[in-house]
Parts: C-alpha cells; sequence; structure tokens
C-alpha cells in the first residue's frame, strides 16, 4: 500500500472521488495542502480573490452539472469567509464540500492566530461537518463527506482539516474506500407504494388539478419524468424561482413561474385549483402567502425526499417520502395501468374548461413578453425588454446566473427555460454577489457553452474583484447588468410600504464607470443608454468576434421600474399587484 | 402539551451540539436534557422534554432524525411509558424542622444522604411531578440548594429503541 502525509492523502482524495476542480484561496493553515496541490496535475485549483466567491462558484458548478463543487480555505477569516457560500447552498440544497484549513489540533481552543470554531460557527448552515482528528481518518471523511453532501437532501458538507494532520513529514497508508455505509443515516431511495397509489387515485379525481414543482425536481434529475407524467395528464405546471427548467417553459402546459413575483395565471390556477402535486418543492413563504390563506379548496400530495419538508407549512393529503424520479417513475406507470383499463377516470372534459379559464387569467393580465417589438417611444429602457433581448440573441440556449434583487425577478418572469441547470440563483438565501462567481463556476464545468450573468449594479459590486480571476482563467462570461442605479427592490418596497422614503438605497453619484472598470481588468465593456442600440449590443456581446471575451453589458435601465406582479403582504396567492394602479 | 422524547446517537465529539444547536436554531424549547453513552460506547442515549403541539412536535422529530449522527428517535409520550428524574436537595434543617423534612422525605420515598448540625440533604427521585410535589411540600423557604437530573426514560413493556 502506498504512503502518503495527510495533506497528499486530502488531494490524492479528491482525486479519487473524481473532482476536477478545487476553487480556493491559500493561507498559513491551508500551506500544506497547497503544497500537495502543487505536486500533481489531475486537480486544477482556481485561486479566486475572495473566499466568498470560492464557495459561489462551487456552487455554481454544482448547480450546472449536478456533481459537487469543492472549495478550500485556510482557517480563520477565510473560513468565515465561507459562510455566507455554505448558507446560500444549504438553503438551496446544493451538493457542496468545502475544506477549511484549521491552526494545529495542539493549539485549538487557545485563541491561537486565525483560530476559529469552523465547524461551530457554520453548524446551522451545512448538512453536515467533520473535524480530522488524526490524519488517518482523512479517506473515509472524505469519502463520507461526498457521499453525505450528495445523496438524499443535497447539502454543503465541511470538512475542518488542522495543520498538523496534514503535516508533509509523517506518512500513512492510503487506500480510498469503495463505498461508506452509515447506520446513522440511510436516506429515502423509493416512494411508499400504498402512497403512491393514494396519489394516483386522489389525482384522478381532480377537476382542477394543478402540478407545483421546484428544485428538488431539479437536484433530484426528475426533469424528464415529471415531464412526461405532466404532458401524459394533460396537466397545468407552473415552476417555482428554484424550479424554473425542469419544465420547458415553452410548452403550452407551463403557466410561469409562481409566488411572489410569479404570474397571475400561475398563482390564479393554484388558488382556485382542487388539487396539488407538489415535487421537490417546500411551500416556501414567498410561494405561499399567507398559509391560512393559502388554496383553500385544494388537496394537497407532497413528493419530497426530506421528510421534514412535508407538511411543515402546509398539511399534506398525501405525503411520499422519496426521491423525486423513482416516485414520479412509479406513479406515471401506475397512472398509466388505471387509465388505460379504464380512460374515463381522467376527466378530460372538466380539465379542458380548467385549462381555458387559465388561458383567461393569462390573456386578462399574463406577461407581454413582446416589449422588443414595441419599440421604446422615447422612453428610458425597460429591464423586462434587457432580459428579453437576452432570451432573444441566446436563443434561450443560455447558462443564465443571476444576483438578488428586481433584475433577478425580470430574468425568472422573461427568459424561458427549457432546460434544467440553466437557470441558477440563490433563490433560498437570496444572496447578492452570487451572480458573477457562480456564471464562472458554470464556465469551468461547461467551457463551450454560454453563460451570462444578468446583475445589477448593487449586487454586481458584491463581487466584482472575481473580474480580477476571470483574467487570470481567461473566463468569457457575459455580464449583463441591469443598472437602475439604484438597490431597486429595496426602493420598490419603500414606494409601495413607506410612502417612497428611499432610505440607503439610492447612490446615484458614487457608481462606477463599468466600462472602464472593466477595461482595467482587461475585459470588454459596452454600455447602452439607447432602447435603439439595445439589440445590436446585446448581438455584439454574444458575437463570435468576442467569443473569447468577457464583455460587460452596462444598460441604463428605467430606475422607476417595479417588479409586477407582487404578492399582497398577508393575503392569499391569488391578492396581487398588478401594477402601480391595478391589483387582482 | 409535554412529550418526553428519546434519542439514540453516535457517541462522537460535536453530536450533542448539534441536538441542542437545532433546538436553538428553529426556535424549540428544551425542559430537560439528559445524555450519557449506553451499554455500547459507540452509542449515546439522549432523553429530552420539550413543549408543543403535534405539529410542532412532528417537526422536532424529524428535524433530529435528519441530523446525520442520530440514529433513532421515539416520541416515548406516545405511549406507555417510565419516566424517572433523580433531585438532590439541601435544606435548612434546625430544631423541629429536622423532624419535620425527614418526616416528608418518608412520605417521599426520598432518602437523606448527607447530614450536617444544620442541613439534611435529601434524594428524591420519581416523576417530575412528584419531584415538584416534594419541593413544595418542604416549602421554598427552607430549601437552599437544588439540582435535578432531567428526565430519563423508556417504553413501557417489550418496545425497545436499539439499532
Ligand atoms: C448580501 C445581501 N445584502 C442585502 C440584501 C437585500 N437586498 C435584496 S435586493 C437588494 C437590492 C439589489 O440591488 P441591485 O443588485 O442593484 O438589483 P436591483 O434590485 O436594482 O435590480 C438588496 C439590498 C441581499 N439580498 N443580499
Ligand atoms: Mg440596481
Amino acid at each position: 500500500m502506498e504512503r502518503l502525509s495527510g495533506g497528499d492523502m486530502l488531494i490524492r482524495a479528491l482525486q479519487d472521488e473524481g473532482v476536477d476542480y478545487i476553487f480556493g484561496y491559500p493561507g498559513g493553515a491551508a500551506l500544506h495542502i497547497y503544497d500537495a496541490i502543487f505536486r500533481q496535475q489531475r486537480v486544477q485549483h482556481i485561486l479566486v480573490r475572495h473566499e466568498q466567491a470560492a464557495t459561489h462558484m462551487a456552487d455554481g458548478y454544482a448547480r450546472a452539472t449536478g456533481r459537487p463543487g469543492v472549495a478550500l480555505v485556510t482557517s480563520g477569516p477565510g473560513a468565515t469567509n465561507a459562510i455566507t457560500g455554505l448558507a446560500t447552498a444549504f438553503m438551496d440544497s446544493i451538493p457542496m464540500v468545502v475544506i477549511s484549513g484549521q491552526v494545529p489540533n495542539a493549539l485549538i481552543g487557545t485563541d491561537s492566530f486565525q483560530e476559529t470554531d469552523m465547524v461551530g460557527i457554520s453548524r446551522p448552515v451545512v448538512k453536515h461537518s467533520f473535524m480530522i482528528k488524526h490524519a488517518s481518518e482523512i479517506p473515509l471523511v472524505v469519502k463520507k463527506a461526498f457521499f453525505i453532501a450528495t445523496s438524499g437532501r443535497p447539502g454543503p458538507v465541511v470538512i475542518d482539516v488542522p495543520k498538523d494532520t496534514t503535516d508533509p513529514s509523517e506518512l500513512f497508508e492510503y487506500s480510498y474506500p469503495e463505498a461508506v455505509k452509515m447506520r446513522s443515516y440511510s436516506p429515502a431511495t423509493r416512494g411508499h407504494s400504498g402512497q403512491i397509489r393514494k396519489a394516483v387515485d386522489l389525482l384522478l379525481t381532480a377537476k382542477r388539478p394543478v402540478i407545483y414543482a421546484g428544485g428538488g425536481v431539479i437536484q433530484g434529475e426528475a426533469s424528464a419524468i415529471l415531464t412526461e407524467l405532466t404532458r401524459y395528464l394533460g396537466f397545468p405546471i407552473t415552476n417555482t424561482l428554484m424550479g424554473l427548467g425542469c419544465y420547458p417553459a415553452t410548452d403550452p402546459q407551463f403557466l410561469g413561474m409562481l409566488g411572489m413575483h410569479g404570474t397571475f395565471e400561475a398563482n390564479m390556477a393554484m388558488h382556485h385549483s382542487d388539487i396539488i402535486l407538489a415535487v421537490g418543492a417546500r411551500f416556501d413563504d414567498r410561494v405561499t402567502n399567507d398559509p391560512e390563506k393559502f388554496c383553500p379548496g385544494a388537496k394537497v400530495i407532497h413528493i419530497d425526499v426530506d421528510p421534514a419538508t412535508i407538511s411543515k407549512i402546509i398539511a399534506a393529503e398525501v405525503p411520499i417520502v422519496g426521491p423525486a424520479q423513482p416516485v414520479l417513475t412509479d406513479m406515471l406507470a401506475l397512472l398509466r395501468e388505471r387509465i388505460e383499463a379504464e380512460p374515463a377516470l381522467l376527466d378530460r372534459a372538466a380539465h379542458a374548461h380548467w385549462l381555458e379559464q387559465i388561458a383567461g387569467w393569462r390573456r386578462q393580465h399574463g406577461l407581454d413578453h413582446g416589449l422588443m417589438g414595441q419599440g421604446s417611444n422615447g422612453a428610458k429602457i425597460r429591464p423586462q425588454a434587457v432580459v428579453q433581448c437576452l432570451y432573444q440573441v441566446t436563443g434561450g440556449e443560455a447558462f443564465v446566473t443571476s444576483d438578488v434583487g428586481q433584475h433577478q425577478m425580470f430574468a425568472a418572469q422573461y427568459y424561458h427555460f427549457d432546460q434544467p441547470r440553466r437557470w441558477i440563483n440563490s433563490g433560498g438565501l437570496g444572496t447578492m454577489g452570487f451572480g458573477l462567481p457562480s456564471a464562472m463556476g458554470v464556465k469551468f464545468a461547461y467551457p463551450d457553452a454560454v453563460v451570462a450573468c444578468v446583475t445589477g449594479e448593487g449586487s454586481i459590486q458584491m463581487n466584482i474583484q472575481e473580474l480580477s480571476t476571470c483574467t487570470q482563467y481567461g473566463l468569457p462570461v457575459k455580464v449583463i447588468n441591469l443598472n437602475n442605479q439604484a438597490l431597486g427592490m429595496v426602493k420598490q418596497w419603500q414606494d409601495m410600504q413607506y410612502g417612497g422614503r428611499h432610505s440607503s438605497s439610492t447612490y446615484q453619484d458614487s457608481l462606477p464607470d463599468f466600462v472602464r472598470l472593466v477595461e482595467s481588468y482587461g475585459h470588454v465593456g459596452i454600455r447602452v443608454t439607447e432602447f435603439a442600440d439595445l439589440e445590436p449590443a446585446m448581438r455584439e456581446v454574444f458575437s463570435a468576434k468576442l467569443r473569447d471575451r468577457l464583455v460587460f453589458l452596462d444598460v441604463s435601465v428605467d430606475p422607476e421600474e417595479h417588479v409586477y406582479p407582487m404578492a399582497i403582504k398577508g393575503g392569499s396567492m391569488c391578492d396581487m399587484l398588478l401594477s402601480r394602479t391595478e391589483q387582482s | 402539551m409535554r412529550r418526553i422524547i428519546a434519542v439514540l446517537l453516535e457517541n462522537e465529539a460535536g453530536a450533542l451540539s448539534r441536538v441542542v444547536g437545532l433546538f436553538a436554531q428553529r426556535n424549540y424549547n428544551i425542559e430537560t436534557l439528559t445524555v450519557a453513552p449506553t451499554e455500547d460506547p459507540t452509542l449515546s442515549r439522549l432523553t429530552l422534554t420539550t413543549i408543543g403541539d403535534d405539529r410542532k412536535i412532528e417537526q422536532i422529530t424529524k428535524h433530529l432524525n435528519k441530523l446525520i449522527e442520530v440514529i433513532k428517535v421515539v416520541d416515548l409520550t406516545e405511549g406507555e411509558h417510565i419516566e424517572r428524574e433523580l433531585m438532590l436537595v439541601k435544606v435548612k434543617a434546625v430544631g423541629a424542622q429536622r423532624a419535620e423534612v425527614k418526616r416528608t422525605a418518608d412520605i417521599f420515598r426520598a432518602q437523606v444522604v448527607d447530614v450536617t448540625g444544620s442541613t439534611y440533604t435529601v434524594q428524591v427521585t420519581g416523576t417530575s411531578g412528584k419531584l415538584d410535589a416534594f419541593i413544595h411540600a418542604i416549602g421554598e423557604l427552607s430549601i437552599l440548594e437544588v439540582v435535578r437530573s432531567g428526565v430519563s426514560g423508556l417504553s413501557r413493556g417489550e418496545k425497545v429503541v436499539s439499532l
């Protein structure tokens, strides 16, 4: 058997786990590990400019590929800088392994230089964490960490590595375990057949059904089977912010996103439904509005791999614990069997009537996807039009990452995602600063793909230093900055709830010249202030000529724009503001 | 409603802090908590009491189960169960009080386990309710110090919480 130091074992274990990239930043406690990285070629280390960005890159990589992302940070400030990225991944159930250097075991607890209790400080925002006590544990701990991060409901795992356990002068026998079995951890792998039968019985009684699908479908690789089942039944379907792309957005059965900034028709359909099939969605407060008033006539079938999510907010009539893919597969087989034997089981007349009712809602207050064709009549550029332009120019094929704010909601509303893993945003934690680094993670995973980051001038400044990392690695991501010269979403709330008092939400006079800023990093900057220039500029951003360049498109958009629809606080799902003057 | 929840978990560093952290993080209450290794030194058995309606208790047990180191979670109050708590009480005992304390201890089948010229230390075991009643009977004024172990419990009959 081979004999390796702890540091070499750690990197070797990552190789054996199939890791290709580590996103990280060095420091004293991690230097043995960095030396181990230097002495091998299989795992490439990407040097970031801030540890938060390293975690978001690992996260973006994971969201785009389904494979766990890996980040490496040093102790103390390196570790604390990783917390926001851990929390972001945790809230959205993203598989990630974060390795943090730690002061040597002998110094732990002595307030030594750059010591922080990483296991303690990260505890509420990780799926699990490990502290290496002895170098010989490293292979098994790495194996367990990847197993836990990627199985069941995925999530981030921390491995805290005291410096003495990576000492290059102490060698140990290395072998990487084939598999792990943990008596205390065995996530569900199938749904209960009796529950699936009950769900099918209930689905067959539906007159006004709606399928409500979330990020769990994407994480559970269940998009194809969900699409097949939805088409087979002919039911309307809505996606959460996290679920966009799990069902093709351009399909006529798709109602758009639901929730706080969901479409009128999706929220109306939910509210008036009689049966809701919830798959990999968690009845987040940004979806349900007041849970007491949630969908009064609906019975809920809830499929989730995490039992704690079921009946947490809304009681499920039929709970099904299990991963979406096998559950939906069993469910579709049973539906087929029942309906083929007795076609009249599905009340097609009622469903047709229901779909017509929904189409009516869409005609009444659906989103207007034709803004590009309407010109601007001299008015300021609407941010929605920029997203529509992006959609047209990229042919709907781009990976789109986003930050947090109005621009995020416009991207979610107006870019149609026909495939899973193409829409990448921080839905649960709502982390400004996520967009650029996550786009970089995607670009590392898929160097030939078109990757666009739709951001705001507020959010982009929260990790703008990564433009330097992009220069170092030649990463041609495209940044579309919806520049409204304000913390737009905050300002919108202040317009609506605080009499227009814009407390600390504007900074017009202190914004950088983004074009010169990105040029100083060696990138290409393009500014657009007139509607007529928007489409040509967008075409240039994605032109063959600039294919290998990072291009930053800084678009001055109308600062007065609000995101609509918007749920009315304390109401039901059908209570929405539809514009500055209309409500449902 | 008060519930007694039994948890079997890996006897590993940090496991207990995850259990306690979960309660703080999700705004659940812990009334009492006891923990010690079992006959198998790789396992710890934890008993905690908390207060909540069915929905809250369901959430608590589900979230406990989600912790990677937790092996089993049982709400003992769902069935017939035995609960015990141990309490040591140091009371003022001078003059006529000495006989009074002794008599009260006898009624509660408690034992005097330490004596000085002016104090008795009494050991009482039983349900938490019985321990409360003892304190009430002795009278708060004469109590100098109280230490309670927190509740331990298991199911009646043949049901067991084990691997
Ligand atoms: C790290 C962080 N801090 C604060 C917030 C609160 N917040 C939500 S949206 C927003 C404004 C974002 O401004 P910008 O990026 O310019 O987007 P816009 O809404 O203007 O499109 C703020 C401050 C947040 N989501 N994340
Ligand atoms: Mg802005």
